[in-house]
């Protein structure tokens, strides 16, 4: 589904990704971990297509197409979902209204019908419950004056109205307390599935407790320097992630499919 | 009447005696402006003697006055001798032939809004108005029904033949003749508008609504409406439409007075969507209006609501003058510029009374090299014991070429007013817009989307489908303004 090929990237001139490597096919779960600053959310942040970063090199291939050739919205609308960090406020305008004319955009690019009011409110209220939030919710302000949960709740909540074929979940377990994380945890692996690929940046194992990974990355200094099975977080949990800096591999090496026997 | 006519030929007769071509069978004057003009304007409207002379005291004050320079926006001198002040009912003969000859951009614009064709041909001035719709049935209905409750709905030329009593002692009493320039002007040359009057205790069943009314005849570019709610009374009042309207006619100097006795209540809406010319500021309307409404009465309201998207240059400031003690003001703005367009509007709210109480919400949006200026006037005066003002003004800014500029004036004369003042500047974050994207959506939607939650509050003001249409015009209004 997704191929990612001696990926770099820099911004205001400072290179961040320095050769990524990564492949992921339907139905996987990837973690992406590592200290801060080693690139995470850069990667992220590239493959949704943020235009402050500048690709300098490599490519990426997602479902046989040129990724990197797309427009962030045509990227969203072939099915690859962001679950931001940092989820923005957006004053005055509703979450269901937001909601509804994402999931049209999304329909409309696959040429069905648009839904109306009351077929999409059936639609989200079935979703609602997966994150454990009232209908209230549907009604307030995008993420304003949202508790750091509910925000982290509200990017699942659109992750499963979407239903992406790829998603990308940013530090989605950063300040969350323990309920909180199950709550989202359970959101999100409702929404797995054999057609469906996810791939989670975290900076710690306790998310991966709750959603286990098919697949482990470490990722240093802009590369990929390790990658392993499930085993490699509980890993990094005991020895930090310190044991692996300066271990960057070249690129090539560090194996463009790195599965869990490798 | 007799005399009237015998006055109409003399002047005309006058008139080729000065070289002027007058032609009457198009109903229009030649350009330029002296006390026979006016004269002229009274006569051929059969007005009585009062009129004429309450435009002729505005004309001789107008010579005195000068144009006013403060307000923050540039165009060049404008020679008022160069204006032909009375052409009732349109003539098409200087309009464009067919949509051919439109603006494109305009018929775009239009398209997107899903006018009817039939209609963009009457907004873009190839056809009269009355082309279009069976304006007679439409009035005769709704006047017959308002009729029944002793409301008067109806032109102001009507108004002054039917009604000249309530005429006379309204007219004037909220923006006198000389109140300023532009003010001063149209009171001696305005040629139509709306008159509305609702009896004491009286709840107008329905909104009223210009575009039902204007469409038997142009009321061309210095029209003049007075509203009247009397005591107990309310009505909600539309003016304008979303749809941008061409006009051969540059210059536009509106008045509106509103009255508002005790307990009476005033809604005002304003959707004004003149041409705002091309993307060079080329050929576009400037909008120089009075508007002011009267809290004369004990616990009257009254409320201004305007979406401001069109125009070249608007300069206007809808105020409450608060007599009556426990009256409330009220004015809810959204003024938009894009490419060249200036804008300097805000309110005047003038505390009288005891117990007054005035809200006031701008919002501000500034695209492309678009100018937006706010200026806001809260005067509390001596007499004003306990005065409370909410004052919450907003700009947000698409692009680095355009400006928000915000000029605030409070007085204050009684220490037990209370006055608040919040402002924001703020532009559509990066961050915003990469949200909306990574969620499929384009980034005009986006655009439109984060700009019409910045405008809510304004919005919600707005009786339910006009409100809906400034949403959408909002949008199309900011097409291509972003990237």
């Amino acid at each position: 589904m997704l191929k990612v090929t001696n990926l770099q990237a820099k911004i205001d001139g400072k290179e961040i990704l320095r050769g990524v490597d990564l492949e992921v096919r339907a139905g996987e779960v990837h973690a992406i971990m590592g200290p801060n600053g080693s690139g995470k959310s850069t990667l992220a942040q590239v493959l949704a297509g943020r235009e402050n970063y500048e690709v300098t090199g490599g490519t990426v291939e997602y479902d046989g197409s040129d990724l990197l050739e797309l427009a962030p919205e045509e990227r969203a609308r072939a099915g690859l979902f962001l679950a931001f960090q940092y989820p923005v406020e957006i004053p005055g305008v509703s979450n269901v209204y937001l909601l509804k004319a994402a999931l049209n955009a999304v329909r409309k690019h696959r040429g069905e019908p648009e839904l109306d009011a009351m077929d999409f409110l059936t639609l989200v209220k079935d979703k609602l419950k997966l994150v454990e939030i009232s209908q209230e919710f549907l009604y307030r302000a995008v993420n304003e004056g949202f508790s750091g949960g509910e925000k982290k709740r509200n990017e699942i909540l659109q992750m499963a109205v979407l239903e992406p074929r790829l998603a990308i979940l940013d530090e989605t377990d950063s300040g969350l307390d323990i309920d909180a994380l199950k709550i989202v945890a359970n959101g999100v692996n409702s929404l797995r599935s054999p057609d469906r690929a996810i791939i989670m940046v975290t900076h710690y194992q306790r998310l991966l407790d709750y959603i286990v990974p098919d697949f482990v990355h470490v990722l240093s200094d802009g590369r990929i320097v390790k990658s392993g099975g499930r085993e490699l977080a509980l890993e990094l949990e005991e020895r930090g992630y310190s044991w692996l800096e300066g271990d960057a591999q070249p690129a090539a090496q560090s194996g463009a499919r790195a599965g869990a026997g490798s | 009447m007799a005399t009237a006519t015998h006055q109409l030929d003399a002047l005309i007769a006058q008139e080729y005696k000065h070289g002027f071509v007058t032609d009457l069978e198009t109903d229009t004057i030649p350009r330029g402006l002296n006390e026979d003009v006016i004269r002229l304007i009274s006569a051929k409207k059969n007005e009585p003697e009062f009129m004429l002379e309450w435009r002729l005291a505005a004309y001789r004050h107008w010579l005195t006055m000068i144009e006013p320079n403060w307000a923050h926006v540039h165009y060049p001198p404008i020679d008022y001798q160069e204006i032909s002040y009375y052409s009732a009912p349109k003539s098409n003969k200087d309009g464009p032939k067919s949509l051919d000859e439109v603006d494109p951009e305009l018929l775009r614009t239009y398209e997107k809004l899903g006018i009817p064709l039939k209609e963009r041909e009457m907004l873009a001035g190839v056809v009269a108005v009355d082309a279009v719709f069976d304006s007679v049935s439409v009035g005769t209905t709704f006047k017959k029904k308002l009729g029944e409750m002793g409301i008067i709905f109806c032109s102001f030329s009507e108004a002054v033949q039917e009604h000249p009593g309530l005429v006379r002692q309204y007219l004037g009493s909220v923006v006198p003749s000389g109140d300023n320039f532009y003010a001063a002007l149209n009171s001696a040359v305005f040629s139509d508008g709306s008159f509305v009057y609702i009896p004491k205790g009286v709840r107008c069943p329905m909104e009223l609504s210009t575009y039902f009314r204007i469409n038997a005849q142009n009321t061309g570019q210095f029209e003049r409406t007075l509203i009247i709610a009397d005591e107990g009374a309310y009505v909600s009042y539309l003016e304008g439409c979303t749809a941008p309207m061409r006009d051969e006619n540059q210059l536009h100097a509106a008045v509106v007075e509103l009255i508002a006795l005790d307990n009476a209540r005033i809604k005002y809406s304003t959707v004004q969507n003149w041409y705002p010319g091309d993307k060079e500021g080329r050929g576009g309307i400037y909008n120089f209006v009075t508007k002011r409404g009267d809290c004369r009465g004990a616990n009257s309201h009254i409320s201004w609501t305007q979406v401001e998207t069109g125009s070249a240059i608007t300069w206007k400031y809808p105020s409450v003058l608060l007599k009556g003690d426990n009256s409330v003001g009220e004015f809810y703005s959204v003024a938009l510029t894009n490419n060249r367009q200036q804008a300097d509007t805000g309110t005047k709210m003038i505390h009288i009374g005891k117990n007054t109480r005035s809200t006031i919400v701008s919002k501000g949006i500034s695209a492309g090299r678009g100018q937006n200026a706010y200026r806001g006037l809260v005067k509390v005066l001596k007499s004003a014991d306990r005065a409370r003002n909410y004052t919450q003004c907003d700009s947000l800014l698409l692009g680095d070429r355009c400006g928000a500029h915000t000029f605030p004036y409070i007085e204050v004369k009684n220490p037990t007013a209370k006055v608040e003042h919040e402002a924001t500047t703020s532009r559509i974050g990066e961050d915003q817009m990469f949200y909306c994207l990574q969620r499929g959506i384009s980034a005009e939607d986006a655009v439109s989307m984060i700009v019409n939650g910045f405008c809510k509050e304004v919005f919600k003001e707005l009786p339910m489908e006009f409100a809906v249409e400034a949403q959408k015009l909002l949008g199309v209004s900011l097409e291509g303004s972003v990237g």
